[in-house]
């Protein structure tokens, strides 16, 4: 039914993965002495700046942005603040629920904060760009009847298994097998990473083999 | 009267089912526990060298004559095993851990009349500890040796130690710091170095190695005790076959070289493992390789007649090495000890050789068994846990030794070698004897534990599934069924083995009980399904689709974490962990439903496509809100309820909370003010919280005894509690002249809130009825605008049916007299007196409520006086929880979902359970025997107890608070949703036109049957819940009972789940209990009112 926009939503998604795949491998190459373990921030902001470029990117050329009432430069000017406010809100409130789930309070604070700019970026930046900073579309999405495109389910998907894979990746912390993955926050992170990639395999899949189950109500 | 019995009967098969379903499991855990734990008692007496060994005897049995040696050197090489020990000179390929200690053999092959190797068997549990006690005492140490220290781990058993320090020899320690714990203050000199981290190869080993010959060429030492660690923490780990154990065995080699290029004359070499290891490294079990250690000893003179000869042990004890080193260095045999001496350092009767006076072969021997004997007599007389026919063996047995060889002696002739086997046998089978008593696991017994604890789970499980239909058809078939099948089983035992062995029987009945029990759920489920009621399906119950739902799929993962050792020392964390995540479900779970936001905005029900029930966005919306707002609080408290936890050895590095010291301990004098008005005023906000939550609901008006408990008893207990703490944080020297007042108000206080909580708790179950009636005979003004009582037109039916109706209106004009603020009024009602009820809403949750309120005040006077501030934490977490679980049911059915009856879902129920566990290490308690609050035995009784009871039960209420508070107020959650719910939801369904009038609580009367089985579905799922951990514990005890962390990590984590779930059970039937009073109380109440309904 959607064969086209499954098709178009499957290669963004693999550019986005090319992406988080480019942003871990390119530093590699240029920056001396960088892993994923041991500058383990820096991989968090080259995964997080190019994700999050990608992205924009991506949804501005397919065009997912709901189309705008009003098309002056102000609204739009108005529109981008406001995006950018909603993305700073959500590291905040990533923050928060980091500190509240066990996360240090004050030693680390800024491995949590980069987390919460990752999740941020999984998350609400996708949320952004296929539903605009709307907080109740937000909100609304995520119900059982909330997503009125192929877009919104696949928005459902990926920001389940990111959150899921970052929740599990809290884990292995406890254990004491002192791997340098076990440290605050290396196995949230990956877990997000890799909740956030199976994310991005999973829903062109999901809705290729629902399409036939799945409607849609206008919007 | 017979409305009272009618209910009285009614509670009883639920009271009966839940009874049931705890002894089952208190059947189960008393099995596995008395498989798993091996008790002892400790004997605590000492031997002294003017001990007569028999009585009518000559005192002088030790310390006779010159001992053999002056000093020894007692070298432990932590897991030492007889492998690493051996030499094998044909071996050319050599595993890391062979062929590595060439001295012991080269040793024993160039000087066979001075030294020695044998293996040497451990006794299990083989964890370093329970060794050390063992090689020390003598005696065969259990996990639970019950003496009168449970606080600190130094043995208080008369051990070798203790007895080297009373004849005046200097001992000298080194090495692991376990040592220190154990024997505090008992060495001469003691360099202790920390054994914790496993990790650490080289710290404990080098400190010795710093100091240890330096010590030995001084002059400063007697006995000097020297404790390697190195090969053990190794063999954690690498394991055994790795290059780093060969180059640790290489170094103690050189060390045992050197030790022997620097012995003097006079003194006697030892080296010993303590116990061995697996071949991954690990230890704790009974296999052999675990049990099988290395002793080598070395004199350099020489004390054997030759090289090793037939008579010569091929494995030796333990327990051997005490009295033997007792013997020669000339001190009494600890009194314990059940060991035998090591006959081949002894010489022979007759060859006394060079060493004049001092001990034959078989006078040790006959000393030896003199002092067994008489420890077994004291044994025997304080504990009755061994057969007391083995018992009698055993006395015969050394009657018959003892007059042979008094005899013997009394001839003059030289003791045959008849009387030394004899007297060998006599010691042999004594040790064997105790350690069949005391070190053994009870492979059976554990089984039968676990299959019974399974079944239990399993039961739980279903009786909340199916709670309507068997409640119906509960009979008394599983009590018959489970006492013929105990009486049939101890039949069977008294023919087959002459006795009965209580264990066996209630695992039979537990058993059978069970079976029948599944079987009937069984066939009434078939039965139910042919009717065609729409029971729940066992396939669908036990599908992955449904056990993976969150609300099971949390405490899944909780009874994983139990399994591991991290986890479990990480347990506060882990357990808020979830509980965060299971809170921040619901609302996910509500918004994915589209239940939590006002649906408006859907174009199909505003077009009138879907059926619109009552709501509007506004009532939404302020539901969603007050949802979304409790979960802030409980977040909140979940936060702060982490900054009390107390902390345990193996978390590195953790700070204990301040507010876990009491506050006379506190030195800075304006912090301890500051603790102290944090903690009055949380107690004054715990308070106030409870008396404005009765009085909201109007429980507060009438003049019963609860309203009495909650007017005066609840303020006045907090004074005492306010009271008490200021005077027990004054510093002793201040105010001396009133030292004695403050004496007698720390003695006073406390007890009179004892008896104040006592008071209340009676008064409450005395006569827990809140309500307050007004009977006017005037007609109000809003009295003429209701509409016509519809229960006379339900005349004629039943009484029952015109009493259901009644109700209703009863409530409706309480309530609206409420909401108008008129305080009086009244109405004609069928020429009777109208009432006005004040309170009747939450007639059952009132009591209950105040009961909690109460016990959690008792209770907190247990507590160090910071934790008020974690209880005040824990009541807000208990409001949160319920109004969350209110809201989210509210949200339910105002968006038409299906009705549940009472049913209250899973994920409240885990919720409460998990945060019974979050409190309990959120009020600094901690699974470890050190982490127990002794101090709560000394509330009110500063001087001590004479009797153990009391302070025990003290202990527990103190160690258990959450979980008994949870335990008890868990029928609130059945209340709450009744008690909040919004009006227009329900009643639409429920009487009929009159739609806009809430009901609450007074609904759970109009289907009596519901309601007690919604309360055994409640009680059944909290069980279930507590019951799995329970059982995942014991899982984790029985699978992991080699694991290094077994003793320290999962046996005490075990006893402390199991007696959770002991006290919990009992906490939830008083709840349940009280439930069941008030609703007696309640049909009393209705009967006065409406005498002739029942006609």
């Amino acid at each position: 039914m959607w064969d086209h926009e499954i098709r178009s939503m499957a290669s963004s998604h693999a550019i986005v993965a090319a992406s988080v795949f480019m942003a871990t491998v390119v530093p590699a190459v240029l920056v001396p002495g960088f892993s994923v373990y041991g500058t383990h921030l820096l991989w968090l902001y080259s995964v997080s700046a190019a994700v999050t470029g990608v992205s924009v990117a991506v949804s501005w050329l397919l065009g997912l942005t709901p189309p705008t009432k009003k098309h002056t430069l102000g609204y739009k000017l108005s529109r981008l603040f406001r995006s950018c406010l909603y993305f700073f809100l959500s590291c905040l409130f990533f923050h928060v629920v980091l500190v509240l789930y066990g996360a240090p309070l004050i030693e680390s604070a800024v491995e949590t904060f980069s987390l919460a700019v990752l999740l941020t970026s999984l998350t609400s930046l996708r949320c952004l760009c296929v539903l605009g900073p709307n907080v109740q579309a937000w909100i609304r999405v995520f119900s059982r009847h909330g997503a009125m495109s192929i877009w919104d389910t696949c928005l459902q998907i990926t920001v389940a298994c990111t959150l899921v894979g970052a929740w599990l990746g809290a884990f292995p912390i406890p254990l004491d097998w002192d791997r340098p993955w076990q440290v605050w926050p290396v196995s949230c992170s990956l877990g997000a990473m890799i909740g956030y990639l199976t994310g991005l395999v999973v829903a062109p899949a999901w809705i290729h083999y629902h399409r036939k189950q799945l409607t849609y109500k206008s919007k | 009267m017979n409305l009272f019995f009618m209910k009285l009967m009614k509670g009883l098969p639920l009271l009966s089912l839940l009874l049931w379903m705890c002894a089952v499991y208190f059947v189960g855990i008393y099995l596995f526990v008395g498989g798993f734990l091996l008790v002892r008692l400790e004997v605590n007496r000492t031997s002294t060298c003017r001990d007569a060994l028999q009585p009518g005897e000559e005192p002088g049995d030790f310390c006779r004559g010159r001992p053999r040696f002056r000093r020894a050197v007692l070298l432990i090489i932590d897991a030492l095993k007889m492998d690493f020990a051996r030499f094998d000179p044909n071996n050319t390929t050599p595993r890391p851990y062979e062929n590595k200690l060439p001295v012991l053999e080269e040793t024993v092959s160039a000087k066979p009349s001075h030294s020695r190797l044998y293996p040497f068997r451990a006794d299990p549990p083989t964890t370093t500890m329970q060794r050390i006690k063992g090689f020390t005492t003598g005696s065969l140490p259990t996990f639970v040796d019950v003496g009168n220290n449970f606080a600190s781990s130094a043995i208080l058993e008369d051990n070798l130690i203790h007895q080297l320090g009373q004849v005046g020899k200097r001992v000298v320690f080194m090495g692991d710091d376990t040592w220190e714990n154990l024997f505090p203050k008992k060495f001469y000199r003691s360099l202790p170095f920390p054994s914790f981290n496993v990790k650490d190869l080289h710290t404990v080993d080098n400190g010795i190695l710093q100091h240890l010959y330096t010590t030995m060429v001084g002059d400063e030492w007697d006995v000097l005790v020297a404790h390697f660690l190195g090969v053990d923490h190794c063999g954690h780990r690498f394991g055994p076959d790795h290059p780093a154990m060969a180059d640790k065995l290489t170094q103690m080699d050189g060390v045992i070289r050197s030790v022997i290029n620097r012995l003097q004359n006079d003194t006697l070499l030892v080296v010993m493992g303590d116990h061995g290891m697996t071949d991954t490294g690990d230890h704790g079990g009974e296999s052999q390789k675990e049990t099988d250690a290395a002793i080598f000893i070395y004199s350099p003179s020489p004390m054997f007649p030759g090289p090793p000869s037939q008579g010569e042990p091929d494995v030796v004890p333990q327990t051997d090495l005490v009295p033997t080193l007792a013997l020669l260095l000339g001190t009494p045999i600890p009194y314990s000890s059940v060991g035998q001496v090591l006959l081949p350092l002894f010489p022979p009767h007759g060859q006394k050789q060079a060493a004049a006076g001092s001990l034959s072969q078989q006078e040790a021997l006959w000393i030896n068994a003199k002092q067994v004997n008489r420890f077994l007599e004291t044994y025997s007389s304080m504990a009755k846990d061994i057969p007391p026919e083995s018992l009698a063996q055993l006395k015969d047995q050394f009657s018959r030794v003892s007059s042979e060889y008094l005899s013997t002696v009394a001839e003059g002739r030289s003791p045959s070698s008849e009387l030394t086997a004899s007297l060998r046998a006599y010691l042999t089978s004594v040790r064997d004897t105790c350690r069949v008593t005391w070190a053994r696991f009870n492979p059976f017994k554990m089984a039968a534990g676990l299959c019974i604890l399974m079944f239990a789970c399993l039961m739980c499980f279903f009786l909340s599934e199916l709670s309507l239909v068997l409640l119906r058809e509960s009979g008394m078939a599983p009590v018959v069924v489970a006492l013929a099948a105990g009486v049939f089983t101890a039949g069977g035992q008294l023919l087959a083995q002459g006795y009965v062995e209580v264990a066996w029987c209630l695992a039979s009945a537990a058993l059978s009980t069970e079976v029948l029990f599944l079987w009937k759920a069984h066939r009434s489920r078939t039965a139910v399904a042919k009717n065609g009621s729409n029971a729940p399906k066992w396939a669908s119950l036990l599908t992955p689709s449904y056990l993976l739902t969150p609300p099971l799929l949390v405490p899944l993962l909780r009874c994983a974490s139990l399994l591991s050792d991290s986890y479990v020392i990480a347990e506060g964390r882990v357990v808020t962990f979830l509980v965060l995540s299971l809170a921040l479900y619901v609302p996910i779970h509500l918004n994915w439903d589209g239940l939590l936001l006002p649906p408006s905005h859907d174009p199909l029900k505003a077009a009138g496509l879907l059926p619109s029930s009552a709501l509007s966005p506004s009532v939404v919306r302020k539901e969603s809100s007050t949802l979304l707002a409790c979960l802030g609080v409980l977040v909140g408290s979940l936060y702060l309820s982490l900054s009390f936890h107390g902390c345990r050895e193996e978390q590195g590095s953790c700070q204990p909370s301040p507010f876990l010291s009491p506050l006379s301990r506190l030195q800075n004098s304006q912090m301890k003010n500051l603790h102290y008005i944090l903690s009055v005023f949380s107690l004054g906000l715990w308070t106030s919280l409870l008396r404005r939550c009765l009085r909201h609901y109007g429980n507060l008006n009438s003049s019963g005894a609860t309203v009495f408990a909650a007017r005066w008893i609840l303020p006045l207990l907090s004074v005492c509690l306010g009271l008490h703490w200021a005077v027990s944080a004054t510093p002793e020297d201040s105010f001396r002249n009133l030292a004695e007042l403050i004496s007698l108000a720390q003695l006073a206080l406390p007890r009179a809130a004892f008896c104040l909580l006592g008071l209340g708790l009676f008064l409450i179950w005395l006569d827990p009825l809140t309500v307050f009636m007004k009977a006017r005979a005037s007609a109000s003004a809003r009295g003429s605008s209701l509409p016509p009582p519809r229960y006379r037109a339900s005349t004629g039916i039943s009484p029952q049916a015109e009493l259901r109706h009644l109700i209703p209106q009863i409530y409706q004009q309480m309530r609206r007299s409420l909401d108008d603020g008129e305080l009086s009024g009244g109405n004609e009602v069928d020429n009777r007196p109208a009432v006005e009820a004040y309170g009747l809403g939450t007639v059952y949750s009132a009591p209950l409520l105040l009961f909690c309120g109460l016990l959690g005040l008792g209770l907190l006077l247990l507590h160090p006086e910071g934790m008020a501030l974690s209880f005040l934490l824990l009541l807000l977490e208990m409001g949160a929880l319920l109004h969350i679980h209110a809201s989210s049911t509210n949200l339910s059915s105002l968006h038409g979902a299906p009705p549940g009856g009472f049913n209250v879902p899973w994920t409240p129920v885990v919720l409460w359970s998990l945060a019974a566990t979050q409190f309990f290490h959120a009020t600094g308690h901690l699974p470890t025997f050190p982490s127990i609050q002794w101090g709560a035995a000394f509330v009110g009784f500063p001087d001590g107890h004479t009797g153990t009871i009391l302070p025990a039960s003290l202990v527990t209420l103190n160690t258990f608070a959450s979980q008994i508070l949870f335990a008890v107020a868990c029928p609130l959650l059945l209340f709450w949703p009744l008690v909040c719910e919004v009006r227009g939801s329900r009643s639409g369904r429920a009487c009929g036109d009159e739609g806009e009038d809430a009901v609450m609580e007074i609904r759970l009367r109009e289907s009596p049957q519901q309601f007690s089985s919604a309360l055994l579905q409640l009680s059944a799922r909290y069980l279930f819940i507590q019951g799995a951990q329970v059982f995942a514990s014991v899982c984790a005890a029985a699978i992991l009972r080699r694991h290094l962390m077994v003793w320290k990590v999962f046996a005490p984590k075990l006893m402390f789940e199991a007696s959770a779930f002991l006290v919990s059970s009992v906490s939830l039937l008083i709840g349940v209990t009280l439930v069941l009073r008030v609703d007696v109380a309640v049909s009393r109440w209705f009967k006065r009112l409406v005498p002739d309904a029942s006609r």
